[in-house]
């Protein structure tokens, strides 16, 4: 049996006058993989800042297991609601954002120590498996500028995993690497599928959604345009719009 | 140049010092305090507080260090606030610097990347407690430098306490050039002590600067 898991009903957001979502709906079941591909500026990575209120929308609703996400409350409620739900939702940037003033091992302990109660011992052990999990170990007492791009990521993803999330969220995880850094980013998402993590990636690649999502969406000026199984989107899609976004984006990668 | 007069009178002028000294320990005090609560008041979600913030920015910025300081010393015995000279001076100087505080602390704080606040409130950390354990702790390796241009500027500024007659390192210049008829010798001396002064704290400031730099 499958459970709507994130539901996401009639979604719209506007800045100012710019309409950037409109009316978008979208279930993702426990478990599942969605990618969500589209031009710069269809609204997909807005889409996704929606899910952790990050960007919140104008009106629609998001839930969780549940749980409407962007309940309307009071201010003081409101922030106390929003922290506590964000917790089950971990999210991974385009640029990272590890905590430069920290070791990695502070960069993974930090959250789960502040909002989990974690003793440090609890906290050190935490990290490690975490660390171990993304196979950087031996970066613990590192600090993020003494890594790669691609180690940086990944210990941005043992960071999010930390906290436990029910949900992963990636907004373009691999588009600021460098090519020969991507895989091994790529590896450690494929990893979370295979223990069924949920997840909505935000995604440039291709072949990546391809392989490893259960679904896709093609999104474009707002609206989701287009999705289904990625054979379908992929191969046999339906729409012009779609048609045309692959056709440009595989000129462009040469593939 | 009389080096006889300046062996004589250098002990008084290094006991001006330690006054000027004195001035600008509290003053910095006085002035980081007021810094943090202005720069707080002006990034502050109440629309009260910014406009607070706002108001005592450019008030203190916008007129004279010295015409502040006569209001504190001579203005303020009219509306029942008696403060001796050296108080009105501290309190005068402190607020003043504080308001360009405030704004090297609001461009330190405003300077660290978006990205880490949102990345820090993905992870359920509350706007106080991404501000105290992610945003503040690099803000504040970004600020010490520029703080310390602004430190550098009121020491200086001490020296406008001799106008409301505290016995610092100018006013004592001053002082003996009335006995002496030596302006030369004296304010040279004067100077050249609070080159001191300033160049200690000048290292001070680079030695914490590069303590506090990451990796």
């Amino acid at each position: 049996m499958t459970s709507a898991f994130v539901e996401i009903k009639n979604a719209a957001k506007s800045f100012g006058k710019l309409q950037v979502l409109k009316d978008i709906n979208l279930t993702v079941d426990r478990g599942q993989i969605v990618a969500i591909i589209g031009p710069s500026g269809s609204g997909k990575s807005t889409l996704l800042r929606a899910i952790n209120e990050l960007d919140p929308l104008t009106s629609g609703e998001v839930w969780l297991e549940g749980v409407q996400i962007n309940r309307k409350l009071p201010h003081r409620q409101y922030e106390k609601h929003v922290n506590q739900v964000r917790q089950d939702i971990g999210m991974v940037f385009q640029h990272f954002n590890l905590f430069p003033h920290l070791t990695v091992r502070g960069n993974i302990t930090l959250a789960p120590r502040m909002l989990k109660g974690l003793s440090e011992a609890e906290a050190n052990k935490l990290a490690e498996e975490q660390l171990t999990k993304v196979g950087l170990l031996e970066k613990i007492d590192e600090y993020p500028s003494r890594l790669s791009g691609g180690q940086k990521q990944r210990v941005a993803i043992a960071r999010a995993l930390a906290m436990k999330p029910k949900v992963m969220l990636f907004d373009e995880a691999t588009s600021a690497l460098d090519p020969e850094l991507v895989e091994e980013v790529n590896m450690v998402m494929k990893q979370l599928a295979e223990e069924h993590m949920t997840m909505i990636i935000v995604t440039h690649e291709m072949d990546f959604a391809a392989s490893v999502c259960d679904r896709v969406l093609f999104m474009d000026q707002g609206v989701v345009v287009e999705e289904g199984p990625p054979s379908v989107i992929f191969k046999t899609p339906k729409e012009e719009r779609t048609r045309n976004f692959l056709r440009k984006h595989l000129a462009r990668n040469g593939g | 140049m009389d080096f006889e007069l300046i062996l004589r009178v250098y002990p008084f002028f290094l006991e001006a010092a330690w006054v000027t000294i004195e001035l600008s320990v509290l003053t910095t005090i006085l002035g980081l305090i007021c810094g943090a609560l202005g720069a707080a008041a002006r990034m502050s979600r109440s629309a009260i507080l910014r406009a607070i913030g706002a108001t005592y920015v450019s008030i203190f910025r916008g007129t004279p260090a010295l015409i502040q300081l006569f209001i504190f010393y001579f203005g303020g015995p009219q509306i029942g606030i008696q403060l001796d000279a050296f108080e009105a001076g501290v309190i005068g100087l402190g607020v003043n610097i504080g308001a360009y505080m405030a704004e090297t602390m609001r461009g330190a704080i405003q300077s660290v990347d978006k990205g880490q606040t949102e990345a820090a409130r993905t992870l359920g950390m509350s706007r106080w407690e991404t501000m105290r354990k992610v945003v503040l702790p690099q803000a504040m390796r970004m600020m010490i430098r520029p703080l310390g241009v602004n430190i550098n500027a009121l020491i200086k500024g001490t020296a406008l306490v001799a106008a409301i007659s505290v016995i610092e390192l100018t006013y004592t210049a001053q002082r003996y050039i009335g006995s002496t008829y030596k302006p030369f010798e004296m304010f040279l001396l004067s100077g050249a002590l609070y080159m001191i002064i300033i160049y200690v704290v000048g290292q001070g400031i680079n030695w914490l600067d590069r303590k506090a730099r990451i990796t």
